[in-house]
């Protein structure tokens, strides 16, 4: 069913501490728990969507992928090694290997550089003796590449539009040739024209240089248009994960199957017509989650026993699919219309 | 109907061939000063101060340490500016030739100012950035530094210090350097700390560059704006500084002198009626602290457009 494993995710926590302002040094911090006990597989040359509201510890997920975070436990293994074992040397290379694209495509670029600059930094920082003719060759190879005219290689962040500074990001990305690329949020804050050629643009990339991505977005039919398999965040853990097509047709987990009802169809008729389940109430306090399942005190299918034990992954037989929910059940939803 | 092809090919030859040059934000900075009329009024005065300290001892007719024997003991009478005798400006009250002096004063006097927000932005900026990208303890650490070396009544000690080593230009240069970093660190300090959460920081971050690179690619472009606008706020300060302590005899040594001490010396003469005695030297005083400060406002409205 799975291919070799490229990066798999084990148990993995993440935990900031959150110290109340004007506390003695010595009184215990409290603990935030942003991912708590993720375990996720991604094989070469797969797309793994990660979906999830806002708060659920996506971007931290991210984060400690790419290790501008601290995990606090856990083991995330790249190619086989052990990210936390790694030599210096090591870390490195697979810095080399890792890259990333944001969010705000304005705000991830530095304003008092040039494009050219910009897009040439991993290079330059990781081969820093390469010629300089041939960097910017190859800064104005990838400009082309990402539908960037090369000629604009002088020109500054601010004179680019939204859509023109993630080609900026995503050329960014990809210089060193990377062998994963994670994308947190790469489109929530485009308009859905410039969306749509964004992602466009990702899996043509994707497809030709053979990478593997992790693909962060709020965004379902987004997600689930660029991705392979999804995974579904709710407080810092995976609630259901599995082929992306079988997810967003027969979601088994009540969070993904009230997160697909809330996706619009773009005909009246439908979307009047159909039973929608709307999730009340806002996200619990990662500080302070709920015991058992986390997502129970919004769930219309909780019981009693969901306040107790963590809810284990359920493999649904026959298929790339896991949920953590005992009451899991298929439901025929209309389909999330990419 | 349809275009050319070889020139449409030419036209995309040429567009790959011209490099558009990119407006940095310097540059729509630099545009935005040269429309602030206030502010290029200050820096043409400022060139004009500078030149007159520069080159000013080229015209001068006396040394700025000659004493004019002819006008001793009766300086209020005849020493009053006239070109005919060279004294442009009058003589002090021992003859000195005050053109001569006041080209001097006020060469030092900026260049205290200068000197001395030097030493803040260079020591500043690089501590503050430091302290404030590390955050944590290092922080810590160095702001509270910073709090007690602020806390230590600065112009007591400079005045100690030029006491007990004696006064001289340098020990002026080593007390102001000394403290002028301070409030630079500072602010600069807490500027970093918005900068480091960008987002382009944590690329850089997790591209692999290294600390200190990040620090002087990415965090001290994005906050000399600030700096160079507090820079030369600083400066009028500085000079202010120095004029206080040589108003009060102890800056530089004679016969050198500053825009301080002739404003001193001037003012004991007022009542003798030798006018030009403490008019000159003030007038440049004030030049330079508003023009100084005019180009500082300038340069603020012009590097942040957005905080005015």
């Amino acid at each position: 069913m799975m291919a070799t494993p490229f990066l798999t995710l084990e148990n993995l926590q993440v935990t900031f501490e959150i110290r109340r302002p004007g506390s003695w040094p010595w009184t215990p911090p409290r603990q935030l728990h942003a991912v708590n006990g993720v375990s996720l597989d991604l094989a070469a040359g797969e797309c793994l969507g990660i979906v999830g509201e806002s708060g659920s510890g996506k971007s931290t997920l991210a984060r400690a992928i790419i290790g501008t975070v601290p995990t606090s436990g856990g083991k995330i293994r790249f190619e086989g090694k052990d990210l936390a074992e790694m030599e210096p040397g090591e870390r490195r290379a697979h810095r080399r290997d890792v890259q990333m694209i944001f969010q705000d495509p304005l705000a991830a670029l530095n304003p008092r550089m040039t494009v050219g600059e910009i897009i040439a930094e991993p290079l330059v920082t990781h081969f820093p003796k390469t010629p300089r003719a041939e960097v910017k060759q190859r800064v104005a190879k990838l400009m082309e590449r990402v539908g960037l005219l090369p000629n604009l290689i002088n020109r500054y962040p601010h004179e680019f539009s939204g859509g023109q500074c993630q080609r900026i990001g995503i050329a960014r990305a990809l210089i060193l040739e990377p062998k994963l690329v994670i994308c947190d949020e790469p489109v929530s804050a485009l308009d859905v024209s410039v969306q749509a050629q964004v992602i466009n643009l990702l899996m043509e990339l994707q497809r030709d240089m053979g990478l593997s991505m992790i693909f962060i977005a709020h965004d379902l039919s987004v997600v689930k248009h660029i991705s392979d398999r999804i995974g579904v965040m709710y407080l810092g853990r995976i609630m259901e994960e599995g082929d992306a097509d079988r997810l967003t047709t027969r979601p088994e987990h009540p969070y993904t199957q009230a997160l697909i009802s809330s996706v619009p169809i773009p005909d009246p008729k439908l979307e009047k017509a159909r039973p929608r389940e709307v999730i009340v109430g806002e996200l619990p306090s990662p500080m302070n989650p709920p015991s058992g399942c986390v997502f129970r005190t919004r769930c219309r299918k909780a019981q009693a026993s969901c306040a107790g034990e963590r809810p284990k992954m359920i493999t649904i037989p026959g298929e790339d699919h896991k949920v953590a929910c005992p009451f899991h059940e298929a439901e025929a939803l209309l389909e999330v219309t990419a | 109907m349809y275009p050319d092809k070889t020139k449409m090919e030419s036209l995309a030859e040429a567009t790959n061939l011209a490099e558009v040059k990119g407006r940095s934000l310097w540059s729509d900075a630099r545009t935005r000063f040269a429309r602030n009329k206030a502010a290029v009024g200050g820096l043409v005065v400022l060139i004009a101060i500078l030149l007159f300290a520069l080159l000013g001892s080229f015209f001068q007719a006396w040394t700025y340490e000659a004493i004019d024997w002819k006008l001793m003991g009766r300086v209020a009478q005849i020493g009053g500016p006239s070109v005919e005798n060279g004294h442009y400006f009058g003589a002090d009250e021992l003859g000195r030739d005050l053109y001569a002096r006041v080209v001097q004063g006020t060469g030092i006097s900026i260049m205290v100012g200068v000197v001395g927000s030097l030493v803040a932005v260079i020591v500043g900026t690089l501590y503050g950035a430091t302290a404030g990208f590390f955050g944590g303890r290092i922080d810590n650490i160095m702001m509270r530094t910073v709090d007690v070396l602020m806390s230590i009544p600065f112009m007591f000690v400079l005045i100690l210090m030029l006491v007990i080593w004696g006064r001289s230009i340098t020990m002026l240069f080593v007390g102001i350097g000394l403290i002028s970093w301070l409030d630079m660190a500072r602010i600069v300090r807490g500027q970093t700390l918005t900068i480091k959460n960008k987002e382009f920081v944590e690329a850089a971050i997790a591209v692999g560059v290294s600390p200190f690179t990040i620090i002087l690619r990415h965090i001290v472009p994005n906050l000399l704006g600030i700096v160079v606008v507090y820079a030369t706020l600083l400066i009028p300060g500085l000079i202010m500084a120095e004029s206080f302590i040589s108003f009060l005899g102890l800056g530089v040594q004679e016969p050198m002198t500053s825009l301080g001490a002739l404003i001193q010396a001037g003012s004991k003469q007022m009542l003798y009626g030798a006018w030009w005695q403490i008019a000159f030297p003030l007038f440049f005083f004030l030049a330079t602290l508003f023009a100084f400060t005019f180009v500082g406002d300038g340069l603020r409205d012009a590097l942040d457009p957005k905080d005015r």
